[in-house]
């Protein structure tokens, strides 16, 4: 089926300080803007655990627990896609590809699983990762949500 | 609803200490969490800690280091660590995580349903 670029249906942008207690606020957020397009509860499940690693990242590394903030973008797609976009201004990876390999870490002693563009690739369709050191990074994740897009 | 606590109650007999977990484990409560348990741990010293996770309804991957945390400090005190009862979302994210490697993992279905 050729795909047609699609207008947005509806969106909504977070912006919120780069603070722990953040990660379940956006999650939250996001998963009840999503809710309109009547995901199944895993489908809700899996974009909450997606945006909380996206988040957490900025959280963790971008401003590495420092002040900061973050952008999460949502736009709901007529095909009953949903995008999502995280971006922040911190400091950036210098080399995506090693930071989304599994069990990859800069922070050995923090417990950290490694896994959280895993997590991101596994529960989304899609996921692009755009960083410049210095400057920032930006996650974009796509999912379709199931039934097309005859259920509206 | 927005809720990121967690809460807990433990059972203890014979060297056998069981947690159970409430809430959502990511890297905000897994700070505080990790700290709670390793008091716990380190004052009780249990040969075998089951975390009971049948009331945790979220976990993400920082959730699956919390456990790996407890995992290796648990390995320090000559103990073994077992997972029980996680939903099967957070099931999910244990197995794409390679958890079951580590860790036995008791979930509430038979072994043929798998």
């Amino acid at each position: 089926m050729k795909r047609t670029k699609q207008e947005a249906i509806n969106f909504a942008v977070f912006r919120l300080p780069a603070l722990s207690v953040n990660e379940g606020v956006a999650r939250a957020a996001v998963a009840a803007f999503c809710a309109q397009m009547a995901p199944t509860a895993t489908e809700l499940s899996d974009i909450k655990c997606a945006v909380s690693e996206a988040v957490t990242n900025c959280v963790v590394h971008a401003y590495r627990e420092r002040a900061g903030h973050f952008t999460v973008t949502v736009l709901l797609f007529p095909d009953r896609r949903v995008r999502i976009a995280v971006r922040d201004r911190g400091c950036g990876i210098p080399d995506v590809k090693k930071a989304r390999e599994p069990l990859f870490t800069t922070d050995a002693a923090g417990e950290r699983s490694g896994m959280g563009f895993t997590v991101m690739e596994s529960f989304m369709d899609k996921l692009t990762v755009r960083s410049v050191p210095g400057r920032g990074t930006l996650v974009v994740m796509e999912k379709q949500f199931g039934g097309g897009a005859k259920r509206t | 609803m927005i809720h990121t606590d967690y809460h807990w109650e433990i059972r203890e007999r014979e060297g056998l200490l069981v947690v159970r977990l409430a809430g959502e484990i990511d890297h905000h409560n897994a700070v505080r969490l990790r700290g709670d348990v390793d008091e716990l741990l380190l004052g009780k010293r249990p040969r075998r800690l089951v975390l009971d996770l049948s009331r945790v309804d979220f976990m993400d991957s920082a959730g699956v280091g919390f456990l790996m945390g407890r995992y290796r400090l648990m390995q320090e005190l000559g103990g073994v660590l077992a997972v029980k009862s996680p939903t099967p979302r957070v099931e999910k994210m244990l197995r794409l995580c390679g958890m079951e490697r580590f860790m036995e993992i008791e979930t509430d279905r038979k072994e043929t349903e798998r």
